[in-house]
């Protein structure tokens, strides 16, 4: 089951740019929250701070707290647990190249030193038909590279990983802008079903998916959020100019 | 509106030309370079060829005078030598390199250490045997297959950290973010992920070091020293090919002239197989559609 998400003054800067100022937002659990807004908005260094990813870059730093369920997952926990339980797929497909299709999709939990055999085979089936990708790599789960699937395929190859060990929320920084518009709306199709199991947090610039797949949106701009709602009333009645403009694409 | 793309016919050609050019010179430049190779190779079949027999491999050499006789001890020296250079040089060059690229980054300490790998890179290989000399052999007050052996390795260190660093550093950031994104601790993501992916071009910086150590003579001088008899012990003095061919080559008789071209060609096929073997072993397991 997924959790829910609470972030609570969350700033963050990268060395002395201060990226994200006094971000307060609720994401509650088994939804799709959308994160719109234009590019350099801080909508990719919010969600890397929801699993700690943004700590890696060494001139990154991050005050305030997010609290997943009741953990601080800035106190409680190392990043390494966080990131085992808020998963992430990124912006280009990202397969190991040297792996094949079974070893993508087992590797977070064989390099966590897991390695029961046939508890790993029902997990690896398991992912790839979540991330509806089985039927059409089934028989060659173990010949083929993860990188020799096309770009959408590796996208879901991606997917399969990321629920292979079991994560409680799901984040997607921008999943199908790489991708062909077939291959989107299989993505779509699959966050749709993924929300009973996950709680989901995508970031997007196609303000028509944000409305096709989320509950909630949250409209940033300049690091700040500006609007925070559920999906429809953000894209019929805006409570903010700003957003109406970026929405109705008077700029951004 | 079409005229300002088109190209005047003396354009074209030009470029034709140009192009032509190009792929002339990068051909040429292939011969250039594979030349030296064949020529030296051709040069020892014809040398040495004729003077290689069974008895080459199995035997050791004779006492001076004596027809016939062989290299076997030092090919077997030469083997248990690369053995214990690589045993050495390759975990040390690898670990290294893993410092500079993930750990290290743009810090005072890792800075030293490329600098002194540089440095290391750029000294005479017979310093390095008189190095190992006053180091290992003078405190043990005798020659070794072991100080023989240290020496090489020492040599390999800098080849394989510089190219492990390098080859680390190709390696996609994004790579990097998807194993750490899974919860995976820092350690064994650029364990098993980073050097995973990188370990093509790590091997290759393995055996550029260990085919040029390989024919390395100077290190072995003062350390291996050379031996006419057969010893695998790595506490005596051993035999190399190298080394052989080295006296071989230097003394005055016509026989053992021939047997130091036969063993010239041995170490270069010698060499040329084992590269190839480790080759085709490390990227047996590798898939298909894998960059």
């Amino acid at each position: 089951m997924g959790v829910g998400l609470q972030v609570t003054n969350l700033n963050a800067w990268y060395g002395t740019n201060h990226a994200l100022l006094d971000i307060n937002l609720p994401i509650p659990a088994n939804e799709a929250t959308a994160l719109i807004g234009p590019s350099g908005c801080g909508k990719s260094t919010f969600v890397r701070c929801l699993n700690r990813m943004h700590e890696t870059n060494p001139i990154a730093r991050v005050t305030g707290s997010v609290r997943m369920g009741d953990i601080d997952i800035y106190n409680d926990v190392s990043p390494v647990e966080v990131r085992r339980r808020v998963g992430m797929v990124f912006q280009r497909p990202n397969p190991f190249p040297t792996m094949s299709i079974y070893d993508n999709v087992a590797s977070g939990l064989r390099l966590n030193g897991f390695s029961n055999r046939r508890i790993l085979d029902e997990i690896v089936e398991r992912s790839l038909k979540n991330a509806a990708l089985w039927d059409e790599v089934k028989n060659d789960l173990k010949k083929k590279s993860g990188a020799s699937l096309s770009g959408g395929q590796q996208q879901r190859l991606c997917i399969a990983r990321a629920l292979a060990v079991d994560p409680e929320v799901l984040l997607m920084d921008e999943p199908a802008s790489a991708l062909d518009p077939v291959s989107t709306a299989k993505i779509e199709d699959l966050i749709f079903q993924l929300k009973s199991q996950y709680t989901i947090v995508i970031v997007t610039h196609n303000m028509q998916q944000a409305a096709r797949v989320a509950e909630r949106t949250g409209f940033f701009l300049n690091g700040r959020l500006v609007e925070f709602d559920a999906t429809h009333k953000i894209f019929t009645n805006p409570g903010d100019k700003r957003t109406e403009d970026y929405i109705t694409g008077r700029f951004g | 509106m079409t005229s300002q793309y088109k190209t005047s016919k003396g354009n074209r050609m030009w470029r034709a030309a140009s192009n032509h050019l190009a792929t002339g010179l990068a051909i040429l430049s292939t011969i250039l370079v594979i030349t030296p190779l064949v020529v030296i190779f051709i040069y020892l079949l014809y040398k040495g060829a004729s003077s290689l027999n069974f008895a080459f491999f199995t035997k050791i050499p004779r006492p001076v005078g004596e027809t016939g006789g062989g290299m076997a001890n030092a090919i077997v020296g030469s083997g248990l030598l690369l053995l214990v250079g690589s045993a050495l040089g390759v975990p040390i060059g690898i670990a290294a390199g893993i410092f500079l690229a993930e750990f290290g980054r743009g810090g005072k300490l890792a800075n030293l250490v490329r600098f002194t790998a540089d440095v290391l890179n750029g000294v005479p290989s017979i310093v390095m045997g008189i190095s190992v000399y006053s180091l290992i052999v003078l405190p043990q007050k005798h020659f070794s297959a072991f100080a023989g052996g240290v020496a090489l390795g020492i040599m390999m260190i800098p080849t394989i950290t510089r190219t492990t660093e390098e080859m680390l550093l190709m390696v996609p950031h994004a790579i990097r973010e998807a194993a750490l994104g899974l919860g995976v601790p820092n350690w064994r993501s650029v364990l098993s992920i980073t050097l995973r992916t990188a370990s093509p071009g790590v091997i290759t910086g393995c055996m550029l070091a260990f085919a040029r150590v390989a024919g390395e003579t100077a290190p072995l001088l003062f350390t291996a020293f050379g031996n006419q008899f057969w010893s695998v012990n790595l506490n005596q003095p051993i035999a190399a090919l190298p080394l052989q061919i080295y006296v071989y080559a230097l003394s005055p008789y016509e026989e053992w002239h021939r047997l130091a071209w036969a063993g010239a060609l041995v170490l270069i096929v010698l060499i040329v197989v084992s590269v190839s073997l480790v080759r085709f072993v490390t990227t047996r397991g590798v898939l298909k559609g894998a960059s």
